[in-house]
């Protein structure tokens, strides 16, 4: 097989893999809301207290689920 | 017109300047940039000019977004760290307002440059080194070795923390870049598939319901990610400055 059609079906096939990184981000997302949800039906009163971190969490965790896109797009694209 | 979803992101000329052979043109990132510090200026002067004791929903606006950046840099730097309320709110209202003037159509977005990101990434973290390194000289390094370690690992925890330390000017401006990168890419994606299935027959039209409904609930999501990775930045700026202020743990 000719190398570039190599290195583009290569490329495609790690683009592929990078999505696991994604899959496991949602499993840390559901873990976080999960727990904020578990607590929250326990003690509903300090639930919009915690919110705000509530949100950082998410934000942080996501990030890492978005950086994997970001490879699989470069990946993609380049 | 360009159907793939990476056209959005190219940088145009629209005022080609060259000095001693290196390219200062104004693009079109250069006047989204120019339009962000417009909007956010007139936002913020316009709505406190009247300074109404009792405020308008303008100056509401304007006080509340103070006051929310202001008790969050207060929380997390303590008192001392309201000296960098300025730098805060500054990269605060400039991503929102950069993320938000992408929303538009056909408008660039400009913080879906990792330049940008890593220039305003670059900014937070020269400024946590350097004021760290003045404020407590040598000092500043004991940010690096938690207390009540024991010293057989301490030369792994030192480099860890070392790592840690440096892996953040590169997370916040991925963080920022990739989810600006991301979200615009998606939408453009379920754009072109409304156009894919709306060329496709009758049938094809009644089906292209479907990713403009999706389309129509990723642009709010988007919004809200602006909005959020804008809060994100500010909120991780002032941990870093916290770092910066009260060095050791």
């Amino acid at each position: 097989m000719d190398p570039t059609a190599t290195v583009a079906a290569a490329k495609a096939i790690g683009a592929g893999i990078a999505c696991i990184g994604m899959g496991c981000a949602g499993i840390g997302l559901g873990h976080i809301f999960g727990n904020f949800l578990a607590g929250a039906i326990r003690n509903p009163a300090a639930a919009d207290g915690q919110f705000g971190r509530l949100i950082f969490g998410f934000a942080i965790t996501e990030a890492l689920g978005i950086f994997s896109l970001l490879i699989a797009l470069i990946l993609l694209f380049t | 017109m360009a159907y793939d979803p990476i056209h959005q992101f190219r940088i145009e000329n629209i005022v080609p300047i060259e000095v001693g052979g290196h390219d200062f043109s104004f693009t079109n990132s250069s006047l989204f940039m120019v339009l962000t510090v417009v909007a956010s200026t007139a936002f913020l002067v316009l709505s406190t000019q009247r300074r109404a004791l009792i405020p308008g929903r303008w100056q509401s606006a304007a006080e509340m977004t103070y006051e929310y950046i202001a008790q969050t840099l207060r929380d997390s730097a303590g008192n001392d760290g309201m000296r960098f309320f300025p730098l805060v709110f500054s990269l605060f209202m400039f991503v929102l307002v950069a993320n938000l003037w992408g929303m538009f159509p056909y408008f660039f977005t400009a913080t879906a440059q990792i330049i940008i990101t890593a220039a305003l990434a670059g900014i937070v973290i020269l400024t946590v080194v350097i004021f760290g390194f003045w404020k407590h000289g040598f000092h500043f390094l004991r940010l690096f070795v938690p207390s009540g370690v024991p010293k057989a690992i301490l030369p792994f925890i030192v480099a860890i923390e070392v790592l840690s330390f440096l892996s953040r000017p590169i997370s916040l401006s991925i963080r920022l870049f990739a989810n600006m990168l991301a979200g615009h890419i998606t939408l453009k994606v379920f754009a072109g598939f409304v156009v894919a299935l709306g060329s496709a027959g009758f049938l094809g039209i009644l089906g292209a319901v479907l990713p403009l409904l999706a389309t129509v609930a990723l642009t709010a999501l988007e919004f809200l990610v602006a909005a959020l990775q804008a809060y994100v930045f500010a909120i991780l700026t002032s941990l870093y400055l916290n770092d910066a202020l009260h060095p050791g743990h």
